[in-house]
């Protein structure tokens, strides 16, 4: 969409000021990038006008028009809807970002900081699991948990496997952390006699404070945002609250006012704390590319 | 040289296990779960895949290549994985275009910068799930009288040309369930491409200039070559997440043959059909095309990192 509509409007790069050697000036750039702001918003325009629009208001010629009469319908039948999956998505989320931000924090110091034989390549077969696509790993997957370990199916067996898939973008995260840390300070805490705990707990751990944030948000946002785990390790009476919206949205009446409440009801924790802690949010993204 | 003559006695102080030891001792516990969830599973689905486990029920016994065999001439995965390429190659372009062009209008600072970042950005937050929710609806098929979605927009701004059945497009369908990801992705890409403009000096910049050489010299020959490696991350990261696509089509499309790509064809194999040795196959073909990009790109950050 936002493609056929402003590609025209829009040069990849100023090449028609080159001749003049004029920068693009900062009220083109400005109305631009105002303009794309207006197309990345229209989603959003249209999940808050929905969601307040009574029942019988969505005849295909009002789908753009505010609500004539504004209503908490939707929001009432989505919140009934989505409370009890909610709760579960918490029990499994928070949980879930802080086992595996721990274990990635000590995978990241012993192989940037305490490395032993062929440390690296064993780290580069860590993060070969954060690459690969689950579906390749699914079935078995769903038998191990369920059936040999005999965890419950639904939020326990959730929670170990977003647990175990987090530990390689965790481990990263913190290794290219600790790399930053000099090791002056390791050796010195080394020469003082300290041994491995020691340097960790001692010098490692109270300087970690940044890279767990960076952790903590990423597995939160990842594990409240999964859903393909979730369809197969969890029904709609166990399952988060990506299964409860889905099953919402998707019945025979579709009921678009609380599809659209139950999408901002869903999309509203991992918003929040991209709102609040939106700077920590780009570092585990930058992580995603391998360069720290 | 002396690089080496300096390193020399760090390393021979490492290879004394009491040293590592208890490092590796420390972290076992994560290298056993890793271990086992990734490549312990991936095998026992491989050996799945060359099975004839038709059914829940049936013992699983070996029958080589045959479900590979089968598959790779169907037409049903032929279609599937046409579908892939077309939905990688719209979703690479969209999300390197927006991404690259947001970057640039932002790299020299603009009034309000942090504002329009965050907002490009903030889709990245929202799952496939709930933004599935509303593209679904943006996306409907119906034109004229009974528009509703994008299509009543074109109406409605007088683009009325414009309308189209979206994914209910053979083929170029996939081009239109590629915008939702789109929508989600771009930022990430601008993020990456602003990182690299502003990890470039200032002094460059003006080296450049008093040279004389014109914008668009400054962009071409000396600021883009440098943003190679970024453009190549985004690529491999953004690459990768394609070729993986479920949630987005999954919610879009509720499993339309249509748009059907070996994910969301896996999953009706496994769960609808009930196939577990065909469902693990074409999981294996998954991360087999999946691997191609990410095995190399993995040797190629570890040699990149290790001259370092």
């Amino acid at each position: 969409m936002t493609a056929t509509l402003t590609a025209p409007k829009a040069p990849p790069h100023p090449v028609g000021q080159s001749r003049s050697r004029r920068r693009l000036g900062p009220t083109v750039r400005f109305l631009l990038l105002l303009g794309f702001l207006v197309l990345v918003f229209i989603p959003v325009y249209v999940l808050l006008v929905t969601s307040f629009k009574a029942r019988g208001e969505i005849a295909a010629s009002e789908t753009w028009s505010l609500p004539s009469d504004w209503t908490l319908d939707g929001w009432e039948t989505a919140w009934e809807r989505l409370r009890d999956p909610l709760w579960r998505s918490v029990q499994l989320a928070v949980p879930g970002a802080v086992i595996s931000s721990i274990l990635g924090s000590m995978n990241g110091f012993v192989l940037s900081r305490w490395r032993f034989p062929l440390s690296n390549l064993v780290f580069v077969l860590v993060l070969f699991g954060m690459f690969i696509p689950y579906q390749a790993v699914m079935i078995p997957l769903v038998e191990l948990v369920t059936v040999d370990a005999n965890i419950e199916s639904g939020i326990p067996a959730l929670l170990v496997t977003h647990v175990v898939f987090g530990i390689p973008i965790c481990t990263l995260i913190f290794r290219n952390y600790y790399e930053t840390i000099p090791n002056d300070l390791i050796e010195a805490a080394r020469v003082d006699g300290a041994g491995m705990l020691q340097t960790y707990a001692r010098i490692i751990l109270p300087l970690s404070a940044p890279a767990f944030v960076v952790t903590l948000i990423w597995q939160f946002t990842s594990i409240w945002n999964d859903f393909l785990f979730a369809l197969f390790l969890s029904t709609d009476d166990n399952g988060p609250v990506t299964i409860a919206l889905t099953n919402l949205s998707g019945g025979q009446l579709s009921n678009y006012q609380a599809s659209m409440a139950g999408a901002l009801i869903a999309a509203a924790p991992t918003l929040i704390v991209y709102i609040v802690l939106g700077r920590y949010f780009i570092g585990g993204l930058m992580a995603g590319s391998l360069k720290g | 040289m002396t690089d080496q003559a300096r390193q020399r006695p760090k390393v021979r102080h490492r290879t004394r296990i009491s040293t590592w030891g208890p490092g590796l001792l420390l972290i076992s516990p994560s290298l056993v779960l890793v271990g086992i969830f990734v490549y312990w599973l991936i095998a026992k689905n491989t050996k799945l895949s060359l099975s004839d486990k038709h059914t829940a029920i049936d013992p699983e016994e070996y029958v080589g290549l045959d479900n590979y065999r089968e598959l790779l001439t169907e037409d049903r995965f032929q279609h599937s994985l046409t579908n892939l390429a077309i939905y990688t190659v719209a979703f690479l372009a969209g999300t390197m275009f927006f991404g690259l062009l947001w970057a640039l209008l932002l790299e020299k600072g603009i009034r309000g910068e942090g504002v329009f970042r965050a907002i490009y950005l903030f889709p990245l937050a929202i799952s496939f799930v709930s933004a599935g929710v509303v593209w679904r609806w943006l996306l409907n098929s119906a034109e004229g009288e009974d528009a509703a979605g994008l299509n009543r927009l074109f109406q409605i701004v007088g683009l009325d040309g414009l309308q189209n059945p979206w994914w209910d497009t053979p083929n170029w369908g996939m081009v239109a369930i590629a915008l939702p990801a789109i929508w989600q992705l771009s930022g990430y890409v601008m993020a990456l491409f602003l990182a690299g403009f502003r990890g470039i000096p200032d002094e460059q910049r003006e080296a450049a200039r008093i040279d004389g050489a014109s914008e668009f010299q400054l962009y071409r020959h000396v600021l883009f070559p440098q943003l190679s490696p970024v453009a190549f991350a985004a690529l491999i990261v953004a690459g990768h997440m394609s070729l993986k696509v479920f949630d987005i089509i999954y919610v879009i499309s509720r499993n339309t043959y249509q748009v059907e790509v070996p994910a969301t064809y896996m999953w009706q194999v496994q769960i609808l059909q009930g196939d577990p040795a065909k469902a693990a196959a074409i999981a294996s073909v998954l991360l087999a095309v999946v691997a191609v990009l990410i095995v190399p790109y993995l040797i190629y950050s570890h040699r990149a990192e290790k001259r370092s």
